[in-house]
């Protein structure tokens, strides 16, 4: 099974790694496994990234032999189950107080969350 | 009563007794919590089934309509001051400050918590081997899996350890552990019971259901689970109440056996065993016909995009802010992200984030997660079709008897066909229940029943008829 065809164009992010752009039936690479790591806010060791690219290689190469259907007219499911009018009365009810959701953080002011500088 | 009198009683006959007098909730309880806390005691020589047991004289519920019988629940349900981390690192020391909604009515209804169990980690696996608490062993046999991703459920169950437990099914992560453990599984109607307080894997597909001795205790664990809940937009509730089941013949039901389910790369004993369930089925009066779900052998693939997809956007909470684990000395606030979901997470998560965040990316989303949800449609059509022509639809619930501890964890596509029969069913949000039908190298194999949306009743008759039918005996596994 070749690669899916992209219905538009990549993503600036993709655009910028030629080196996924060249690849040939479903191979990840290493620089690609690295871009999608980085969109999933994911540090990968070295083997990490090695093995990655294998594993995800082998179960995209599975996956996309959903590309063989046709499946031009079909409507994506949405919801399972039929489901209407699942909206309720918007009325204010307590939630948590403030020292409960903050009991189970790492790091907490009596306040908020707190974490490092975005910027170091 | 003895103990080992106690440990013959389904849950229901204990419920029974305790309402006759002949037995305490308490007396139920200790009996339980003992063997339970003994199995947390020998780790690795233990099944490891739990991952937190309750304190002595925690028994309560007599009274209630489940009597006070105690329940094992799935570490993924948020229990109040209960550890509670769906078998991750990355919550490690997590104490929710609120009880998932299944279990507080369960509590409600009478039924307590006993111990939470081990998982795969965010339910993501079939064998229980991707736990931060270890792999969990089978009853049957120590040096095999349960199953997963409900295997401390299933094998806490089959092994005597609880009299009945929670568990969720995403792909089949009840129903296949109860296969291999030789019990039975039930996964209801997507919408059925509240998601509220699950921790969640893939919010399309995740659904809680009972793992239990019997259908009886299934159906009678359902009633009390099932409903609308205010906190959940896609809960629904439930059309009728859950009778327990009594039918004892299967006259004028209709099974259809799917070609597609039940040929090539399922075992030959577990074929057997599947064909002497049916033959079993005919004798009490079912009639038994093939038929096809054309799209069948694309669920898989269509499941290992919209699973890994959804649980990439799930999981992105976890980042050391609000809960669980912080990786040590962040230099920023993307190294903070960064490393704490590198060090919490397993390897099989982090696999599965990578494949969502994947198919989500862009240029690459009609292609992957677009096109799934188009053939999640033709399944759930394929399935209205069948309908049409008969009441069930039956298969084996696992294409093989439960495997080797370490057999499958180096191929994650060999460890993904554990679900070929039981992820048709996830995606097109059906009821299914597993039953045991026989062994195969002294092993369980279970059989699959699956019926329309919101026909669970109707499902309990049939396969407690079955079940009488067939007459497993799983005594054997009770350690």
């Amino acid at each position: 099974m070749s690669r899916p065809t992209r219905s538009y164009a990549p993503g600036p992010d993709l655009q910028r790694l030629s080196g996924a752009l060249r690849i040939t039936g479903t191979v990840i690479g290493r620089d690609e496994v690295l871009h999608v790591a980085r969109l999933a806010r994911l540090a990968l060791s070295d083997e990490e990234v090695e093995l990655m690219a294998r594993e995800l290689s082998a179960v995209l190469d599975h996956v996309a032999k959903i590309g063989e259907l046709d499946l031009s007219d079909v409507p994506p499911t949405s919801h399972v189950v039929d489901v209407t009018g699942a909206l309720r009365a918007d009325e204010p009810v307590p939630c948590l107080p403030r020292e409960v959701a903050l009991s189970q953080a790492p790091v907490a002011t009596g306040e908020g969350f707190l974490v490092p500088s975005p910027q170091a | 009563m003895s103990a080992a009198e106690i440990l013959e009683l389904s849950a229901r006959a204990a419920a029974a007794a305790i309402g006759a007098g002949s037995l305490s909730a308490t007396e139920l309880f200790d009996v339980y919590r003992e063997r339970a806390a003994a199995d947390k005691a020998a780790g690795d020589d233990g099944l490891n089934c739990f991952t937190w047991v309750s304190e002595p004289g925690s028994a309560n519920g007599a009274g209630a309509p489940l009597g006070g019988v105690p329940l094992a629940v799935k570490d993924l349900f948020c229990t109040e001051g209960v550890p509670s981390q769906s078998g991750s690192r990355i919550l490690e020391g997590y104490l929710p400050p609120y009880t998932a909604t299944v279990v507080a009515r369960l509590r409600e209804a009478g039924a307590p918590l006993l111990a939470k169990t081990n998982q795969d980690e965010f339910a993501m696996g079939s064998s229980n081997e991707n736990s931060a608490f270890g792999p969990v062993r089978n009853p049957w046999d120590r040096e095999r899996v349960p199953g997963g991703s409900s295997g401390g459920s299933a094998a806490a169950v089959a092994g005597g350890l609880a009299p009945w437990a929670l568990g969720t099914d995403t792909g089949g992560s009840i129903r296949q552990p109860a296969a291999l453990c030789g019990i039975v599984g039930l996964k209801p109607t997507y919408g059925a019971v509240s998601r509220y307080g699950m921790i969640a894997f893939a919010s399309s597909l995740d659904q809680a259901g009972p793992l239990t001795r019997d259908v009886t205790d299934a159906a009678l664990m359902l009633r009390h689970m099932v409903g609308h809940d205010a906190c959940d937009a896609t809960s629904l509730a439930f059309p009728e109440e859950i009778e327990l089941p009594r039918a004892e013949r299967l006259e004028g039901i209709r099974l259809g056996v799917p070609q597609e389910l039940t040929g090539e790369g399922i075992e030959a004993g577990v074929l057997a065993a599947f064909a002497d369930a049916l033959e079993r089925a005919q004798e009490l009066g079912a009639e038994v016909r093939e038929l096809h779900l054309p799209h069948a052998p694309h669920a898989l693939s269509a499941y290992y995009v919209l699973a890994p997809a959804e649980a990439s956007s799930n999981l992105a909470r976890y980042d050391g802010v609000r809960y669980g684990l912080r990786a040590e000395d962040p230099r920023d606030l993307l190294d903070m992200y960064t490393r704490t979901r590198h060090d919490g997470f397993g390897a099989e998560v982090k696999r599965r984030i990578m494949l969502g965040t994947y198919a989500l990316s862009s240029g690459y989303y009609e292609a992957y997660y677009g096109r799934a949800q188009r053939v999640r449609t033709k399944i759930a059509e394929d399935f209205s079709a069948a309908f049409e022509t008969v009441d069930f639809i039956v298969t084996p619930t696992a294409p093989s008897v439960a495997f080797r501890l370490g057999e499958k964890t180096a191929d994650p596509l060999a460890m993904y066909l554990n679900d070929y029969c039981t992820v048709p069913m996830s995606l097109a949000g059906i009821p299914a229940i597993s039953i045991p039908c026989g062994r195969s190298e002294g092993l369980p194999v279970g059989l699959q029943l699956a019926g329309p949306a919101f026909s669970e009743n109707r499902l309990f008759e049939a396969a407690h008829a079955l079940e009488l039918g067939i007459g497993f005996e799983a005594g054997a596994a009770r350690v």
